[in-house]
């Protein structure tokens, strides 16, 4: 495809610190090809800050091949950008015309606190995984990996919940920012395989109260969150998670015979 | 510097049960007593640190990224082997050991790889059990798929993201030992030294990503397992952070480095279409199960429209030149077959630097034999993927691709317990060398990462610990601690302070790839790695005079932390080229355009049947070389041909 030169003006979130106040700072970019991704546009913005003087925007990013999900901004109010199924380090520059404005901010939420810059801190999203998100199998212990036959469509089925990369996008989109969407995949890709019925009550239980306790908010079904998911993770785990939640109270409520069957 | 295997000897097939039968075991209530300081948390430090976290151990695991669900394994896409001979093919677990020494081209340790393939079986059973979401038949037994020029089918895998998979699962086990309290996570932080007390690793210096602070970590003994060096090259498909620091520093305290020269350049990438570009995406090698490989014959044509230009004029050049296996030779034959079409001015695409690096892969044949439905169900998603990075379909054009460095065989010297040459000091999965000789075939870094991790490293971590007992107490203030906190601190002064800053390192990271992708890449020559030799430590210089980096380092500061990843490359880079240099043979990964005969590498394995262990002697350019020569008692060296 051909190649177009771009300039373009940038609106900023500069912020030093988790407790300094921010602002929007404004940066032209110029002479951008349409071939770059976003972030190597920022990385050419950074360099000339470098050679400035100044600070370069502090933005996190890894892989840049979209799997890792280390990278997430908001870009013009909307989470890793216009282009659907995303990731920022994967939206390219073609995306834009000529002379466009690009406000660019940090996921926010209270769960998300700000590092600096476009950095938050998502370690939340690992202490809900740590609650509960795991089959406690000790390593060397496990049989033989036929002997337990997994349907195909279960299969595939927990592997569409398990192609979440954790970037936080969800929250950051959410109205409530809620963690509902990231919590919902991992309970529904190890309540689904019968690995992770051992754990399947318990597990529901622990890790929506840590989602709760990280002070996310509670879904009240916008679908924001299944439109921003670069991976497109389906809000219907949501309603498997609260499905799982009620037969874990359920069940928990029950007497303990019952509850072994 | 001796080099001591500690391989066990005896028949191949009974050497780690007798090696394990030998070793020393911590009892249970001793392990907590022991602090395991585990750098890295992809396959081979996640599944470590989770493991020994399980058995008791009192574990610390660092990462640089700010979860451990981050690292660069979960970028790996294909699969992962084991010899489960599911598909009733013939295979075993010699077998697999057999095509593992074969495809390192006779340049790994027999006893490590069989140990290997042993392991291959037990790493399935425990990512099915923890809920790895593999492709699955209609009856619900694990499907396979053949991979990489293997006669029998064995690799493992999960749509397009079997590393994501893998990782996951072992970040969950990990997860599950943070919250019982057992793996302290200290994610975001970067070790940048190591210490050693009394000849042996006993702990770690780090600074946070966060708020610069710079702080020791003492330990019973420290575990690396902290990737490949890939990013010599600055353009690879690692990650953006993958860096050499932990192994580097290691090195410089007297860890040797084994044949860092042996790099894995993939062929099917999507070629660099700027100076600007930051990093180069892989595509699954199988595109070339149904891909066309070619360039147009006629320098003129190379910036028609591929439509225009006749078939007389398409020069399909792996076909004629390899018409047995076509566009499926290897990936090292397809690569530098890419390079040579390219040096004739016949490359198509961006030109970057005059130069115009791409090649065509075309689907036109196959879809016009097979249906788009057919082509989409196979490659859907990749060129989805190829025409998100450069707008083009590859339904109505064809893909441009270019070769790319992927994976590093080399890396830390370490024995059969995967100790390296510091007492106390042990490298796990792309950190060490040990498993993949000068090749590796693909599928198999999965498979080690994950053998290192689960399998290997808590057990050799225990005999090691059982062996030692009680290490004398070391605290903090201790003079070694002292010392290598302030040569941290001292360093980052000096990236700070350069005398005459002008440049953001990322400059010289880009100069110093451009040297060593042409000089050392996918093929080599004495004059030209002489050159890079003359030219590496002059661009090593100029850096520290001249890097610039704004900022301060007790802040987040992303400049200084990817400057001190060059600084390290830099070194890294000139060690590379001297063994490069020093191997008089092509093998696998290595070319060197000396040694071929009609275009096909020439090993010599009279005189380079060796590992090349370097140890550090003060000065960057002025290594030891060190030898661990390689016998082979079961397969018998052969020559590799594909015509």
């Amino acid at each position: 495809m051909s190649e177009e030169l771009l300039n373009l003006t940038l609106h900023v979130w500069r912020q030093d610190g988790p407790n300094a106040p921010g602002r929007f700072e404004t940066y032209q970019a110029k002479d951008i090809t349409t071939h770059m991704s976003f972030l190597e546009m920022l990385d050419v913005v950074n360099e000339e800050l470098i050679e400035d003087g100044k600070l370069p925007i502090a933005f996190d990013h890894d892989c840049r091949e979209g799997i890792c999900g280390t990278c997430g901004m908001v870009i013009n109010g909307v989470a890793h950008g216009p282009q659907k199924l995303t990731t920022a380090c994967q939206l390219h520059m073609r995306q834009f015309k000529n002379g466009a404005e690009v406000w660019l901010e940090p996921w926010r939420a209270h769960g998300f606190p700000i590092i600096k810059d476009l950095i938050v801190d998502r370690t939340a999203l690992d202490r809900i995984i740590q609650a509960g998100g795991y089959i406690s199998i000790r390593t060397g212990s496990a049989s033989e990996a036929n002997e337990l036959p997994v349907s195909k469509e279960i299969a595939e089925q927990a592997m569409d919940a398990a192609e979440c990369i954790g970037c936080g996008a969800c929250v950051a989109a959410c109205p409530n920012a809620s963690a509902s969407l990231f919590t919902a995949a991992k309970i529904s890709h190890l309540s689904l395989l019968p690995q992770g019925q051992a754990e399947r009550q318990d597990r529901a239980r622990t890790m929506v109260a840590q989602m709760d306790a990280e002070g996310f908010g509670g879904c009240t079904n916008h679908g924001e969150c299944e439109a921003a998911c670069p991976k497109g993770v389906s809000l219907r785990w949501i309603a498997r998670m609260n499905r799982e939640l009620v037969r874990a109270m359920v069940k928990a409520d029950a007497p303990i015979e019952s509850r072994e069957r | 510097m001796e080099l001591r295997s500690n391989e066990p000897t005896g028949p191949i097939e009974n050497r780690w049960e007798k090696h394990k039968e030998a070793s020393k075991l911590v009892a249970p209530a001793n392990r907590r007593k022991h602090t395991v300081i585990v750098v890295g948390s992809g396959l081979a430090g996640g599944a470590a640190a989770a493991s020994l976290g399980e058995m008791g151990y009192n574990v610390k695991c660092f990462c640089y990224q700010d979860s451990p669900r981050r690292a660069h394994s979960i970028a790996a896409q294909g699969g992962i082997n084991a010899a489960k001979n599911y598909q009733n093919d013939g295979d075993s677990v010699y077998r697999l050991f057999y095509d593992t020494v074969e495809g390192g081209d006779f340049r790994s340790r027999e006893s490590n790889v069989y140990r290997l393939a042993e392991l291959s079986l037990k790493i399935i059973d425990q990512a099915v059990a923890q809920g790895v979401p593999f492709a699955r038949e209609y009856g619900g037994l694990l499907g396979n798929r053949s991979f990489g020029g293997a006669q029998v089918s064995r690799t493992f895998y999960a749509r397009g993201q079997t590393g994501q998979q893998l990782l996951l699962g072992a970040y969950q086990a990990l997860s599950r030992q943070i919250e019982a309290g057992t793996v302290e996570m200290f994610p975001r932080a970067e070790m940048l030294d190591l210490i050693v007390h009394d000849g042996r690793a006993r702990g770690i210096v780090t600074r946070s990503l966060t708020t610069g602070e710079v702080q020791p970590h003492v330990a019973d003994m420290v575990v690396l397992c902290t990737g490949g060096y890939g990013n010599v090259f600055y353009l690879s498909t690692n990650a953006k952070g993958c860096n050499c620091t932990a192994v580097w520093r290691a090195h410089r305290h007297g860890a040797a480095f084994a044949n860092p020269c042996y790099t894995q350049i993939h062929p099917t990438c999507i070629p660099q279409a700027g100076s600007y570009q930051s990093k180069l995406t892989l595509m699954s090698e199988s595109l070339r199960n149904d891909g066309r490989v070619w360039v147009p014959r006629k320098k003129e044509d190379v910036t028609k429209r591929p439509e225009d230009i006749p078939e007389a004029d398409r020069y399909y050049y792996l076909e004629e030149r390899y018409p047995a296996y076509g566009n499926l030779v290897p990936r090292d034959v397809a690569s530098r077959n890419a390079l040579y079409v390219t040096n004739d001015g016949l490359g198509v695409g961006a030109e970057v630097g005059g130069e115009r690096r791409g090649v065509y892969l075309d689907f036109s044949d196959a879809l016009e034999r097979l249906g788009e439905h057919t082509i989409r169900e196979r490659y859907g998603n990749l060129f989805e993927m190829y025409e998100r990075i450069t707008g083009d379909s590859p339904y109505e054009t064809p893909m441009r691709i270019y070769p790319a460095t992927h994976y590093t065989m080399g890396g830390l010297w370490v024995d059969y317990n995967l100790e390296t040459t510091i007492p106390g000091l042990f490298a796990g999965g792309e950190a060490n060398f040990s498993d993949h000789g000068a090749n590796r075939l693909g599928a198999s870094a999965l498979m080690q990462g994950l053998a290192d991790g689960y399998f290997v490293l808590p057990f050799t971590v225990g005999n090691y610990l059982g062996e030692v007992r009680t290490l004398p107490p070391l605290t903090e203030d201790h003079a070694d601690v002292r010392k290598a906190v302030d040569a941290v601190a001292e360093r980052v002064h000096k990236l700070m302070n350069a005398p005459d800053p002008k440049h953001a390192p990322e400059h010289f990271h880009r100069e110093l790839g451009m040297i060593i992708w042409t000089k050392c890449g996918m093929s080599r020559n004495k004059a030209g790695l002489e050159e890079a030799l003359r030219e590496i430590p002059k661009l090593r210089d100029q850096f520290w005079r001249e890097v610039k980096i704004t900022g301060t380092g007790t802040d987040l500061n992303q400049t200084l932390e990817r400057a001190g990843r060059v600084a390290d490359f830099f070194e890294l880079g000139e060690l590379m080229c001297l063994d490069a240099l020093k191997r008089e043979e092509s093998c696998g990964g290595h070319f060197r355009e000396e040694h071929e005969e009609n275009g096909e590498a020439l090993r010599d394995d009279e005189h380079f049947s060796y590992v090349a262990a370097w140890e550090w002697t003060g000065n960057p350019g002025e290594p030891r070389l060190n030898q661990e020569p390689l016998t082979f008692e079961y397969v018998k060296p052969s020559k590799r041909s594909y015509k």
